[in-house]
């Protein structure tokens, strides 16, 4: 893996291991992710990737290996223990995780109300500012069950956002979107990593959006971290597993 | 060989399941003190528990002191003990009929409710979600469950009782010719102070039950919508047996503080 000396880490991850109905699934992953960079997670579909993110943030403990994120060790946190660390991150779940009897506007002020914001005035304008930002002004009355695949995962993405998180973790963002709301998504991405120094990690399988976000990319293969590069070296890259997943072969015959 | 390995499997389940409950138990109190309690999330669920239970929990109440009343006046007049009716009915709905009937219809509607709830919470991810942004999901769901459960059971099983002894007063005096004075008057003898503690301490306890086994499930639910269907079922099985069980221990050991006169 290549190192950054003049960067500060933000997450180091070692050695990690785990399994999953007896399965193994990470095999000792071991992943370095800088302070304000955005790092692209590639794999296949069931490949652990999801796995790796929840683990970042705490909500599944590794068999074995360390995760430290901003200079804390998390693996052996218990629950109430890793709020502090949690408080300083936000995950975007692949299918949002909107709370349904909340909306859309609940949903994005939960967090501002669960630490203690209750003027609400500032938390009315938060939420608009941050739906703005997501391109979903005005839906603050309506309830997830109303909502698209795709606005679901903007409020989410909102709900995310709104504490100004220093570490962002995207599971599949782009995932089942039009692609005009892809691209914003990605640029939306982009414009928190230069405006606000956010550090991100995105696991996707979108090629597009990986080569318009990423500053590294690391490709989670058979539970280990099979590459680590910029978007250039793998453009570059002559491995077959790798050129298989950049251009989507599957070497299946028809 | 084999059933007393299956046996053996069972009873580590068992106090595997019991440890579960525990656990979940200390952390809700753990919870009340350092995840602080949300005033508006206990008055919704006093809302849901408490006042929209009580239709049920009346009717339970009532019919069953109905038909309490009429079975033991068929008996106790042939032995001209008509006016007996009252305090055996009183002395009964107070220390088992209210809080165990009344346990038993909460546990179907508000332990279904609640696992049903937290599973499909879980299934979604929402609990993760919860988790994510730093908010113990004890705190936020377990806590006011817990106590609002503490607030309207003992006032559910005040009212189950007090219908039951109204319906049971109203059938034997007016439909069956039971003299009012004397009914009341046996009926006020008889029954006291310990009677009424030992229903609303039953109460408690089934409350704190149906709790905690339904949030169990609701927080353990796995694999879909069969899961939280199971989940669902079970909250309302093993919270009715816990309460049938935890019944007969409760009786015995109250009965010491709290002896029949």
């Amino acid at each position: 893996m290549a190192e950054h000396p003049q960067l500060n880490e933000a997450i180091v991850v070692d050695n990690l291991v785990q399994s999953l109905g007896g399965q193994e699934i990470l095999r000792g992953f071991s992943l370095k992710v800088y302070q304000g960079e955005t790092l692209v997670l590639l794999g296949r579909s069931g490949g652990g990737k999801s796995v790796f993110l929840r683990h970042l943030i705490g909500l599944m403990a590794p068999l074995s290996g360390s995760i430290c994120v901003a200079g804390q060790q998390i693996a052996n946190l218990k629950e109430r223990e890793l709020a502090p660390v949690r408080r300083g991150m936000g995950i975007l779940f692949q299918n949002g995780a909107l709370f349904d009897s909340m909306n859309v506007e609940d949903n994005v002020a939960f967090p501002l109300r669960e630490r203690g914001e209750t003027d609400e005035s500032i938390i009315s304008k938060k939420v608009d500012d941050i739906l703005q930002m997501v391109d979903l002004s005005g839906q603050q009355p309506k309830m997830p069950a109303n909502l698209s695949g795709g606005m679901r995962k903007r409020v989410a993405l909102a709900r995310a956002l709104v504490n100004e998180p220093r570490c962002m973790l995207y599971d599949e963002p782009t995932a089942g979107l039009d692609p005009i709301v892809a691209d914003s998504i990605d640029i939306l991405i982009r414009r928190l990593q230069r405006q606000l120094g956010v550090t991100s990690i995105v696991v996707t399988h979108d090629m597009k959006s990986t080569f318009t976000i990423a500053d590294h990319v690391a490709l989670l293969h058979q539970g280990r971290c099979y590459f680590y590069g910029t978007c250039d070296q793998l453009r570059a890259s002559t491995d077959p597993i790798i050129r298989d997943f950049v251009e989507g072969r599957s070497h299946d015959t028809p | 060989m084999v059933v007393a390995r299956y046996v053996g499997h069972l009873l580590c389940s068992f106090i595997h399941y019991l440890g579960d409950l525990c656990l979940l138990a200390v952390e809700t109190i753990r919870g009340i003190f350092h995840g602080g309690v949300r005033p508006h999330l206990v008055l919704q669920q006093i809302y849901e528990i408490g006042f929209r239970s009580q239709l049920v929990v009346l009717i339970t109440g009532g019919f069953t002191g109905a038909v309490f009343a009429t079975q033991t006046y068929f008996q106790f007049h042939l032995l001209q003990m008509d006016t007996a009716v009252g305090p055996v009915v009183s002395v009964s709905m107070f220390r088992e009929l209210g809080p165990v009937l009344c346990g038993l219809m909460v546990a179907g509607r508000v332990g279904a409710a609640m696992s049903a709830e937290l599973g499909t919470m879980k299934v979604t991810e929402q609990i993760d979600a919860l988790r994510a942004l730093a908010v113990h999901p004890i705190d936020y769901l377990v806590v006011p469950r817990f106590l609002a459960m503490l607030i309207s059971m003992p006032l559910l099983v005040a009212e189950c009782i007090g219908m039951g002894i109204f319906a049971a007063y109203l059938l034997t005096t007016q439909v069956l010719g039971v003299s009012s004075a004397y009914y009341l008057h046996n009926m006020l003898y008889f029954t006291d102070g310990q009677d009424v503690a030992m229903g609303l301490i039953k109460g408690i306890v089934f409350g704190v039950l149906i709790v905690f086994v339904s949030c169990h499930q609701g927080l353990n639910a796995r694999e879909g919508a069969v899961g939280v269907g199971r989940a669902t079922t079970e909250a309302v099985v093993v919270g009715s047996l816990f309460i049938l069980i935890v019944n007969f221990f409760l009786t015995m050991t109250l009965n010491i503080f709290f002896p029949a006169r």
